[in-house]
């Protein structure tokens, strides 16, 4: 029987580490994902995970003991937040360049300047580039069930690519929810045991790590890396239908929310999909057929679903918790604009760029973006600016 | 057993092999070479390397110079980069899940330039100390960031001519006095720090080497490398420089153990420094009429830190 409990994102996702039980957790705090090298420091203090647990002293160094440890041979972790993630930007290349399937908490919170700590999406949108499998949560559940399912995904030999599971912070990494945990033996078995080909421990092989790479076989590699980021949708999927056999939580690349008869819709990633669904009631209560995309995976971007999930639409609007500040518009934006574009899906959509520095994102402000939607319909699809603020005093 | 340099060489093969990249007269891989060999026969060891003329030339895909496996990640972070490494060794034999050969043991060693390691890569290597992963961090000393092209560090000499503190017109030369790394590592309060270089038979170098890798805990060496390019000296001439460092005690060769500090090489007749500086180019402006003084000035502080170490030395071992 599955285990019912109350707890915070951060409580939820420092449980999923113990029941992974890594061989090594490299962290250093910062807010808002402090709490999950903290509860995870104890789990190490009261003998509850074999786990070597390294206080490093920055988040640099916190990367850079991951991939040590990982090219050693052992399943390693960590968590991080906004400028600790951005000063692990170096280092991420390189785990993912390295293939080393690393799994990273990142509880999103704005990176600076100015310094500000509650959520936004700029840390994640940072690094979205960067060669990491890049998982968005709603939810503490799905801040847990998508680390469960991280090892899985990436240490399949037809992927090795680090993973980072992301959540809001404060909105859920503090709210303390209902959550469903799975029994300590049944995670024990989903993620089974971390069997590396080549390690730098191996006592009958010697390998080399991380060599210089020149002209003549870098971009060699670097495809093969790219592919690995292309074989990894089906392995996301793979393991989904086994995390449902398991749970009965299913899981995609996405959900959609009284999507496949809606006229319009939002694409959002993260805490803001709970907001939107209540509105998306509210609206077909009353009649208006809208609907909701909440999206999964990131990293790797689904371009053929996604596009084939908005194809009816008359209108859609993706909101981005980050401001790419380049004129154009948010990298979620121009991420599902380039795939309807692509996929020679030509229809109506806005850009918002919303709850940027965890300025408050109300069922007022969602409802705000539908009649938008209402009004571009009514008025033949007419869009005289797709890049637009929510809930900005300009 | 009393150290013979033949046997060592013939009885050790070399875990660094030849067919590197790096450059006559480099004093980087005659160190590498001496401080693997003093690995003991039959155990293991990963090597972590910084960003640096070493790593750029001795790992190049898909060749490696190193027969001991071996990782890079970036420049600043060889010291957390083994440290993980360590880790994983630590909680992996915990755990069991890594079984060595019978009587083997696996060591841990970092190499890292002066740029990599007195400033990009110092929090990085401060953090591994202090944590006491139980590893040895080796700092080959060239004095200057010779891989980018003799920019300045802050383990360039004062007056030293490099290309980002160029002796000119109006300023001749770095005009800031050298980090005294060494200090730094035995302020960490670490069971093993030792300043060394290659001289004569190697014996000093060797047995320190095995000293740090076999001493429990974290342990540092810092390793003058004279670099021919960076430094302006004859390719043949590395060994002499390196003699003429330790002679004038500009490179004072000593240890920090258990809180005590032992100088291990006194030159009978201390040498002035011109025989130092003399044969590099990078010192050549000082010995220009009217800068008597820059030599006077180097000289003063080499003198005041050889006496501050014999201080250190005596009043530890009070």
């Amino acid at each position: 029987m599955s285990i019912r409990e109350r707890l915070s994102g951060n409580e939820a996702s420092a449980i999923a580490m113990k029941q992974i039980n890594p061989d090594v957790v490299a962290a250093f705090p910062i807010t808002p994902s402090t709490e999950i090298p903290q509860y995870f420091s104890t789990f190490v203090s009261n003998g509850q995970v074999d786990t070597e647990f390294i206080a490093v002293e920055s988040e640099h160094s916190a990367m850079s003991s991951c991939i040590g440890a990982e090219a050693a041979g052992a399943r390693a972790m960590t968590a991080t937040s906004s400028n600790g993630l951005s000063y692990m930007w170096e280092m991420l290349y390189i785990a993912s360049g390295s293939r080393l399937p690393i799994v990273l908490s990142l509880v999103n919170r704005a990176v600076s300047g100015p310094l500000n700590i509650h959520n936004d999406h700029s840390d994640a949108m940072g690094v979205r580039d960067a060669g990491w499998i890049m998982l968005f949560s709603e939810n503490n559940q799905e801040a847990y069930d998508n680390l469960i399912m991280a090892h899985q995904i990436a240490e399949n030999s037809n992927v090795m690519l680090p993973l980072m599971v992301c959540q809001d912070g404060f909105i859920t990494s503090h709210s303390i929810e209902n959550i469903e945990l799975i029994e300590d033996d049944k995670v024990k078995e989903f993620v089974g045991t971390y069997k590396p080909e080549h390690y730098l421990l191996n006592p009958n092989e010697q390998i080399a790590v991380g060599p210089m790479d020149l002209q003549a076989y870098l971009f060699e590699h670097k495809y093969q890396q790219a592919e690995a980021m292309r074989n990894a949708k089906k392995v996301i999927l793979d393991v989904a239908d086994k995390f449902e056999k398991m749970t009965g939580r299913k899981y995609g690349f996405f959900e959609e929310y009284k999507l496949d008869d809606a006229e319009i819709a939002i694409v959002c990633m993260n805490s803001t999909a709970g907001t939107t669904k209540a509105v998306v009631d509210d609206l077909r209560a009353k009649g208006i057929k809208a609907g909701l995309l909440k999206l999964r995976v990131y990293r790797p971007f689904p371009v053929e679903e996604i596009s084939k999930a908005l194809s009816h639409l008359k209108a859609v609007a993706i909101l981005d918790k980050t401001d790419s500040v380049n004129a154009a518009g948010g990298p979620l934006f121009e991420d599902v604009t380039s795939a309807l574009y692509t996929q020679n899906v030509h229809i109506p959509a806005v850009n918002y760029v919303y709850g940027i520095g965890g300025r408050d994102t109300t069922t007022k402000d969602i409802s705000k973006v539908f009649e938008d939607l209402q009004a571009i319909v009514a008025d033949n699809s007419k869009i005289d600016n797709p890049y637009r603020y929510l809930g900005v005093r300009i | 057993m009393a150290y013979n340099l033949k046997e060592v060489v013939a009885k050790k093969p070399s875990r660094f092999t030849s067919g590197h990249r790096m450059c006559a007269g480099c004093g980087a891989p005659p160190v590498a070479r001496m401080i693997l060999r003093a690995l003991h026969d039959g155990d293991k060891a990963v090597v972590a390397n910084s960003t640096g003329c070493m790593e750029v030339s001795t790992c190049i895909y898909p060749y490696s110079a190193w027969t001991d496996s071996y990782i890079h990640t970036a420049f600043e972070c060889a010291g957390a980069t083994c440290s993980g490494v360590e880790a994983a060794y630590k909680s992996l034999k915990r755990q069991g899940k890594l079984v060595e050969n019978d009587g083997s043991q696996t060591k841990f060693i970092s190499f890292g330039g002066d740029g990599g390691t007195y400033d990009i890569g110092l929090q990085s290597l401060s953090g591994a100390m202090e944590r006491g992963h139980d590893m040895t961090y080796v700092c080959y000393d060239n004095g200057a960031y010779m891989n980018t092209g003799i920019q300045r560090s802050s383990a360039t000499p004062k007056f030293a001519d490099t290309t980002t503190s160029p002796a000119g017109t109006v300023i001749p030369g770095k005009m800031q006095s050298r980090k005294d790394l060494t200090l730094i590592m035995c302020s960490h309060h670490l069971p093993y720090v030792a300043q060394t270089l290659a001289m004569g038979n190697f014996k000093d170098l060797y047995e320190k080497a095995e000293k740090a890798i076999y001493t429990e805990g974290p342990t540092f060496l810092n390793v003058l490398a004279p670099c021919p390019r960076g430094w302006g000296y004859n390719t043949e001439d590395l060994m002499l420089i390196n003699k003429l460092a330790a002679d004038t005690c500009y490179w004072p060769i000593y240890e920090f153990e258990n809180g005590k500090y032992h100088v291990s090489y006194k030159p009978a007749k201390k040498l002035p420094i011109e025989e130092f500086l003399r044969p590099q180019k990078r010192f050549k402006h000082m010995f220009k009429p009217g800068n008597e003084w820059m030599i006077k000035a180097f000289q003063d502080e080499v003198d005041k830190r050889w006496q501050e170490l014999l201080n250190l030395e005596e009043i530890t071992n009070r």
